[in-house]
């Protein structure tokens, strides 16, 4: 039999050798067998019609926030494969676990995945899952774009993630440069889908951030000013105004990479008088804000936890708003640090060094009312607090460290080695991650209506800090020693091989770690601890007035607010009954109706993505079309909202016993 | 209600704004705006860079003419002027002024369109693709950019007509043109720079 050599043609397209290796074609059988699975379950148990009804098509911020806190799950768990694969590699000496190539589209995937697919769905899970609750709003300002963000998102997470089995995994890095990702050095499809993925990911993330600005600015409850608002509310307000000024030069630097390689354009090439570094600058102006959008909301989370574990207020709520809003804007005064070596002169140079240090003086504001709060208070050492606890050390040597390498002429040894990967990962795990899981733990019987193991969460907290200093201490150490960033292996007799070694048994521990996590989730799913109360830490913002999960409309009465922490004061001043509602007081609620405009939408982005990779450009322009149709039909398709009836609020409060007697 | 705020409304705000869920669509849109000045900064800071940076290509004295350049500066300009007369009729419940200066609006904005294309047809017939050097990949793109939000635009107030005509001037419409407005001076604005930075400087 003779194949038609056009399908031949596409095969080998789709199939480059790259993607025929033995271990990924088991991962593609398993990962077909998991989705037939899941398939038949869905048949077989009749839920289709639920999960387009519940899931696909809602636009209720709570079940977004779930879906943004599953998905960034499942991320942390590619990505973290992908760093196990890493640090296998370099656990001795000349070891070829992977081809060079291979370890490259590992520790690129590894990098993009962790940062653009978990770190940043897993904030906007906590923005969704908490923000509005917290501000006595009903919903986002505006729900239908928070969907269109979530599935913009997701489609993004699965063009990157399919790469690696259609058509090869990109591998410049997690920030691409020049002229290495340029067609010239880097052919294939993989630099493409890096391209594609982020800038659709990005479009849903510029889309977040207009929502939870807005969101905070205008639907705050009654009563509640901007210094009465929660420092979540608050982090979520700046975060949310640092993604767009950040996000649109990474649309710009990613956008023009992708002339360059589809269409032929010279912007970062080495003929036609390109220029490379121009990424670079476009690139960090993105990349550093971008390492404070990851830290913002994780500083908001603790804001909360502590005072809530230390039955205090929170001490000095002003300097911590002023502290995040000097960070914010200072952030913006920083990219160059990332580059000192490019030959900008001393005085630049100078410049930039020194502003990136002042960051830690706003930050050392913020660690010291944290443990202000906590002095004196009455502790309680609950998971979200162990978490916290874990935090303060950890980012304290990280910001120690930030401040070494600010240290221009010392960046000229510290650039690019594993001092510099220490340093990353001491605030982006011990910072970034330890606070979004403290998050994660504080309000999951918000979301979910049932809390997690402590006992098994206290054993996944421990094994991931102590796996956390294993990994990363001694790596700083191997950059003292010269190792740099991105070797596929090494040689013996360099003082490396004892550190490294002891480096992959702290990502094993830490792996066992999130692995007890898992394990904690899905125990506590099948023997849960219902939240019957709706305040199972005995907390103090507006959310945890609210039933566990809270009703589709959040509040049957938006509250009136007259104090930061409301319901703390509510509580201590027996006012409680005040969320209660009675017959006299409901009135019919107006919320948005589910629609399958989002993800129609991000169908068509991903199609018309798809395109692009391959450059079939028809498939491209179809995707377009797509695009138009999705967004005609969301205007013209009159987007009304339901009523929800009296009747109706007043039976669900009944039953969760909110009716005034 | 007391009577100061009544005597207030009466002046009358646009019902656009005083529609809550309107006005905090209105708050959104002009957010999405300062994300858009930021996307031109960038692009408008990498023209910039790359503005001597021709190879072997020609420079921007070489590749400008005034002439369709002007015309289109002209045309854009009065575009917005029209796209103003459409709000202003909207404002004083004349739907067919607002549809048909809205039409006004979008057929400029078309010859806007055609004038760019033919200007970059010319150039490309003549050899000056984007390969040839950075500055003419700074040069399409920035100016393209341009050209494809006012694309964009056109698509939304051909919508935009038809919602006007069946919907006729309620609430949702009426912050649809405004916003329609917003997004139209903003891109005029933008022109301003772009003749500006790219074209006066280029051509002196
Ligand atoms: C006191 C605060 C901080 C200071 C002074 C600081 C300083 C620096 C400097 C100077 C570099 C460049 C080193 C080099 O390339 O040679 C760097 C890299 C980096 N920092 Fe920080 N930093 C701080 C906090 C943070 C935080 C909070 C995060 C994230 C949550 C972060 C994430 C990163 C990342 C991701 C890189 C390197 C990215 C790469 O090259 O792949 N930093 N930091
Ligand atoms: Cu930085």
């Amino acid at each position: 039999m003779t194949m038609n050599p056009w399908i031949l043609h596409l095969m080998k397209r789709l199939f480059p050798p790259q993607v025929l290796l033995p271990d990924i074609i088991g991962i593609d059988i398993g990962l077909t067998i998991a989705a037939i699975a899941a398939i038949v379950f869905l048949t077989k148990t009749k839920r289709w019609g639920w999960l387009w009804r519940e899931w696909i098509t809602t636009v209720d911020h709570k079940k977004i926030g779930i879906m943004y806190l599953l998905a960034a799950l499942v991320m942390l768990f590619r990505g973290g494969v992908d760093a196990l694969m890493i640090r296998t590699q370099l656990i001795a000496p000349h070891q070829h676990f992977m081809s060079a190539q291979q370890y490259d589209e590992v520790f690129t995937t590894h990098g993009t995945v962790m940062i653009f697919f978990m770190a940043m769905p897993m904030v906007f899970a906590l923005f969704n899952a908490a923000v509005p609750l917290m501000i006595g709003a009903r919903d986002v300002a505006f729900p239908r774009l928070n969907a269109i963000s979530f599935w913009l998102f997701a489609f993004g997470a699965i063009l990157l993630n399919i790469s690696f089995s259609i058509g090869g995994s990109p591998d410049a890095g997690w920030m691409s440069y020049p002229p290495y990702s340029e067609l010239m050095f880097d052919p294939g499809v993989g630099e493409n889908y890096f391209l594609l993925s982020l800038q659709v990911a990005g479009i849903g993330t510029i889309a977040t951030g207009i929502n939870f600005l807005v969101t905070v600015l205008r639907l705050r409850a009654p009563g509640m000013t901007l210094t009465r608002m929660p420092i979540f509310a608050w982090s979520a307000l700046i975060t949310s105004s640092l993604i767009l000024f950040a996000f649109p030069p990474l649309t710009v630097a990613l956008g023009l990479t992708m002339l360059d390689r589809i269409f032929g354009a010279s912007f970062f090439t080495l003929g036609h008088q390109g220029m490379p570094m121009m990424y670079a600058n476009l690139f960090w102006i993105f990349g550093h804000p971008e390492v404070y959008i990851l830290i913002m909301p994780p500083f908001g989370i603790f804001s909360e936890v502590v005072p809530t574990f230390s039955k205090k207020p929170l001490f000095g709520y002003e300097a911590m708003v002023a502290s995040l809003l000097a960070i914010s804007i200072l952030s913006y005064g920083t990219w160059v640090h990332h580059f000192f070596e490019m030959g900008a002169g001393p005085g630049v140079n100078s410049f930039f060094g020194l502003s990136t240090m002042l960051i830690a003086i706003p930050t050392g504001v913020k660690m010291f009312n944290w443990i202000f709060t906590m002095w004196g208070g009455r502790i309680r050492i609950t998971v979200p607090m162990l978490w916290q606890l874990a935090f303060v050390p950890t980012f304290v040597v990280g910001g120690a460290t930030g401040v070494m390498l600010a240290t221009v002429p010392a960046d000229y040894q510290y650039h690019n080695s594993y001092f510099m990967i220490a340093h990353f990962h001491n605030v982006i795990l011990g910072g970034t991650v330890f606070g979004l899981l403290s998050g994660l733990y504080y309000w999951w019987p918000k979301m979910f209506g049932w809390k997690l193991n402590h006992r098994q969460g206290v054993w996944a907290c421990l094994l991931f800090v102590v796996g956390f200093w294993l990994t990363f201490m001694p790596q700083y150490f191997l950059g003292f020693q010269g190792m740099t960033r991105r070797m596929s292996s090494y040689p013996p007799g360099l003082g490396w091989t004892a550190l490294n070694f002891w480096s992959t048994i702290g990502a094993y521990v830490m792996g066992v770690g999130f692995l007890i996590m898992v394990y904690n989730i899905i125990w506590s799913r099948i023997h849960p601890d219902w939240d019957t109360t709706g305040d199972p830490w005995d907390a103090r913002t507006l959310e945890w007035s609210l039933p566990s999960p809270a009703p589709e409309y959040n509040f049957a009465r938006i509250p009136q607010v007259h104090s930061r922490d409301e319901w703390w004061e509510m509580k201590q001043e027996g006012r409680t009954d005040e969320v209660k509602i009675s017959e006299k007081t409901v009135h019919a609620i107006h919320m948005p109706r589910n629609t399958p405009m989002p993800v129609l939408l991000a169908l068509a982005f991903f199609v018309g993505s798809i395109g692009m990779v391959f450059e079939w450009f028809w498939l491209a322009i179809l995707g377009g079309l797509g695009v138009v149709a999705a967004l005609a039909y969301g205007s013209f398709a009159n987007y009304s909202e339901k009523e929800i009836s009296r009747d109706t609020i007043l039976q669900t409060e009944a039953q969760l016993g909110r009716l005034e007697s | 209600m007391s009577t100061a705020t009544e005597t207030h409304r009466s002046v009358a705000r646009p019902p656009e704004f005083e529609d809550t869920h309107e006005s905090i669509r209105i708050l959104g849109f002009w957010i999405f705006l300062t994300t858009d000045v930021v996307l031109f900064g960038s692009l408008f800071s990498v023209y910039a860079v790359f503005r001597n940076r021709v190879a072997l290509g020609p420079t921007p004295h070489q590749l400008f003419s005034m002439g369709p350049v002007l015309a289109e500066t002209l045309i854009l300009l009065t575009s917005t002027f029209t796209c103003s007369l459409s709000l202003y009729a909207a404002r004083s419940n004349r739907l067919k002024g607002a549809v048909a200066w809205l039409t006004v609006t979008l057929l400029l904005g078309a010859s806007f369109v055609f004038l760019e294309i033919r200007e970059f047809a010319g150039d490309v017939m003549a050899g000056h693709t984007w390969h040839q050097s950075a500055f003419l990949s700074g040069f399409f793109t920035l100016v393209g950019t341009h050209g494809s939000h006012v694309t964009i635009g056109i698509a939304w107030a051909i919508m935009l007509v038809l919602q006007l005509m069946s919907g006729g001037l309620t609430v949702t419409n009426r912050r649809k043109l405004y916003t329609f407005t917003l997004y139209w001076h903003f891109l005029d604005i933008v022109w301003i720079f772009l003749f500006t930075v790219v074209y006066l400087l280029g051509i002196a």
